[in-house]
């Protein structure tokens, strides 16, 4: 379970996240819904340990997350532009966090893990070679190929187009459902927010506004601004 | 609940260390030295420093000058029209510059044009032609044509537009390319020393002269506490003209070279095929009359005196490979803190590490045997030469892949920490495999630095030990017509050495645009 306890992240003197707090349990999946600048991406690195926190706390299973740096926290997530390394086959992107753990040549993994997102076939494939739709899937593939214990996905169908995004929707929920991960997925698009989770967190302006399913925000919406952006 | 990086205070030791040992501190001590004898010395000093820096100065000045003058009527053809031979000719008044400094004094003896103050300003002005030719072709090329039909428009003939409109707005790039050739001329060490000997003495050639064959290190010192505070008014009076001045305007994208018509024709080849005819002379003399002889085969003689020419050959593969090892490590290291931490600390890294490069390479060389013999006396251990050459070589390294490391996407780093890299296991399978190309480019620069030069290694190369430069400077000195061969056979040696790698950068670096 992860709980995140009233943390603030400031940059120099801009202030990006107040008192942010969310929980969730295991196998639960929540979508972070807010219009861009809202401070959602800042929220998941901070969770990653990629952003350092000014004030509040970070837990995993209990125990802090302070000090612990992100290689260390078995966490994935996966970049809003997916930043796969363009110097590496897809396969070897696949199978970097293996490796990372220890694993010398990770290739069943890897071959399941492209298997997962309909990929079979593409390791030896360079990441230029690539669509935008492809690079998404490869993108999924490389967070969930070491089986990190939280996934994050920032924005994971926001750079494609409507139609591609509708498929890959589909296709992202369905494997996200089959590894039963515990997960995160930030996103300003309320039909994604929804397709994707079990539960939706509202931010505005560094600050998180309301949390429940889309029916139970709707009947008890927050204020106006909750309801117009639901609509 | 920011925590200490102690990876990255390890990191930053090292070239820190590197820098703060063997260039602040002996600085220091030349100051202090120096500083002490301005005011208690004997009454004679000031009058002398007074007159070997208004030399320095002058010389610098008219070089300044005259290059500027020959190297117009080229930057004019290059700059306006789209020519055959264009790209040529830019590439081939840009050997010259990539020489070292023996090689170009030798060449010019070989014409028989020695021990004159006119040898010494036609050298620095062979030499630096191109920093003119590509400085001020890049925004001439560029400015927008409408501005000069705008001009034509309202009345103004052909020269009082290039007076009113198009020279004022080159004056940014003529005042950047200046400054460089007065930091080169002003700094001028084996030119000078090879073509005027100790008659015509600039700063760098009177510390030579003191501390080297008189052993005078307060005289000395003083000489290097004038020439460091020349050196650093000219770079202060560049960077306030530069903020000045930044004026911009709309510059276009690509280049409108047009194609030459009528008179301008013969002007441009006459222009082009003049000056790239003089900066050859003295490259085919020299080649043609180290031909002119057995001097190849001298250079595996053994002479009593000053050795085995072709061993300095080996010495200075070997200090070299050294050199661009030393520098690799410090380069990279200081480039990692420069693009990964940010504020302030990564800001003073890249203004501290460029330093040496404004500071001559005779005072680098003085400095170590003024101050290296604390903790313990290093002056006599061979790894001074090499280390003195990574220190001019660092820069190098850091300002080609500076540029590409900044150019990672911060999510790549990111990515690879979140799948379970250490911190250097990311700049091991992201950082290093990008760059590795531009680090090679840097290496390879570090490589060439090494070879050529001369300032440093003179005050430290032990006469068992000479390097290329050096043993052709020993051989120079010997009176005799083989000698003088030997020499020439061993600067050709060294010349296409160097030309041979830096054809080899300049083929990496356009290749490398591009990619990622």
């Amino acid at each position: 379970m992860l709980e995140v306890k009233t943390i603030d992240v400031r940059f120099d003197d801009t202030q990006i996240l107040y008192q942010a707090s969310l929980a969730v349990s295991e196998g639960e999946i929540v979508a972070v819904l807010g219009p861009s600048g809202s401070g959602k991406s800042t929220l998941l690195r901070a969770i990653a340990g990629l952003v350092d926190i000014s004030a509040g706390d970070i837990r995993w299973e209990g125990a802090t997350l302070s000090g612990v740096a992100p290689h260390l926290r078995g966490f994935g997530l996966m970049f809003q532009g997916y930043a796969l390394f363009p110097h590496m086959s897809v396969a070897d992107n696949i199978g970097f966090g293996l490796r990372m753990k220890g694993q010398s040549d990770p290739f069943s993994e890897v071959a399941t893990a492209l298997e997962l997102v309909g990929l079979a076939g593409f390791g030896e494939r360079t990441i230029d070679s690539l669509s935008g739709g492809e690079r998404q899937r490869v993108a999924l593939a490389r967070t969930l190929a070491p089986h990190p214990s939280l996934v994050m996905l920032d924005e994971p169908l926001g750079a494609l187009d409507r139609n591609l995004r509708q498929r890959l929707v589909e296709d992202t929920h369905r494997v996200l459902r089959e590894r039963k991960v515990t997960g995160i997925v930030v996103t300003h698009d309320r039909d994604e927010a929804v397709a994707l989770s079990d539960r939706l967190v509202l931010m505005r302006n560094g600050q998180i506004v309301q949390s429940g399913s889309l029916a139970e925000i709707l009947g008890d919406p927050a204020d106006e601004w909750v309801r117009e952006f639901l609509e | 609940m920011k925590q200490i990086r102690w990876g990255w205070v390890a990191v930053a030791t090292v070239p820190t260390v590197f820098i703060g040992y063997f260039y602040a501190y002996p600085v220091a001590r030349i100051l202090a030295l120096g500083l002490s004898e301005l005011n208690f010395g004997a009454s004679g000093v000031q009058a002398r420093l007074f007159k070997v820096g208004w030399f320095t100065l002058w010389q610098a000045s008219m070089s300044t000058v005259l290059t500027l003058l020959a190297a117009a009527p080229l930057t004019w053809a290059v700059s306006t029209y789209e020519f055959r031979g264009r790209r040529l000719a830019t590439a081939l008044v840009t050997v010259p510059f990539v020489l070292p400094t023996v090689v170009v004094g030798t060449a010019f003896l070989a014409l028989g044009v020695g021990d004159s103050i006119w040898a010494i300003l036609a050298a620095h002005v062979f030499f630096n032609v191109a920093v003119v030719v590509r400085t001020v072709s890049t925004l001439w090329s560029r400015i927008d044509p409408s501005l000069q039909e705008a001009a034509h428009i309202l009345g103004a003939k052909e020269w009082q537009v290039f007076r009113r409109i198009t020279l004022p707005l080159l004056r940014p790039a003529i005042a950047a390319a200046s400054s460089i050739i007065f930091l080169f001329t002003f700094t001028s060490f084996g030119v000078v020393l090879v073509l005027g000997g100790f008659r015509f003495a600039t700063l760098e050639v009177e510390i030579y002269r003191q501390a080297v064959t008189l052993f005078d290190l307060p005289l000395a010192a003083a000489l290097a506490v004038v020439q460091l505070v020349g050196v650093s008014l000219a770079l202060y009076l560049y960077s306030t003209y530069q903020e000045r001045k930044t004026v911009s305007w709309t510059l276009q994208r690509g280049s409108n070279r047009r194609k030459p018509t009528g008179g301008a024709v013969w002007m441009v080849y006459a222009a082009t095929v003049l000056t790239v005819g003089l900066l050859a002379v003295p490259l085919m003399v020299l080649v043609s009359r180290s031909f002119n002889g057995a001097f190849y085969r001298a250079l595996l003689v053994t002479d009593p005196v000053v050795g085995t020419p072709a061993v300095a050959v080996r010495n200075s593969l070997l200090f070299a490979t050294v050199a661009m090892g030393l520098a690799m490590i410090v380069g990279l290291m200081a480039a990692a803190i420069i693009t990964r931490r940010k504020g302030q600390l990564s800001r003073w890294f890249d203004m501290v590490l460029m330093l040496p490069l404004g500071t001559s390479a005779v005072t680098i060389g003085f400095g170590f045997i003024v101050a290296l013999d604390w903790p313990f006396d290093l002056r006599a251990t061979l790894w001074l030469i090499p280390i003195a050459h990574a220190l001019v070589a660092v820069p190098f390294v850091v300002r080609s892949t500076v540029p590409t490391l900044r150019a990672i996407p911060e999510d790549l780093r990111g990515a690879a920490s979140t799948l379970g890299a250490r911190p250097w296991q990311v700049w091991r399978h992201v950082d290093l495999p990008i760059v590795s190309r531009a680090a090679l480019v840097g290496a390879a620069f570090a490589f060439v630095i090494s070879l050529g030069e001369f300032g440093a290694t003179s005050f430290i190369a032990r006469p068992t030990t000479p390097t290329i430069p050096t043993m052709i400077f020993r051989l120079l000195s010997r009176p005799g017509e083989t000698s003088f061969g030997t020499a020439m056979a061993l600067s050709v040696v060294l010349a296409a050495m160097t030309a041979g790698i830096v054809m080899w950068i300049d083929r990496a670096q356009a290749g490398d645009i591009g990619r990622f």
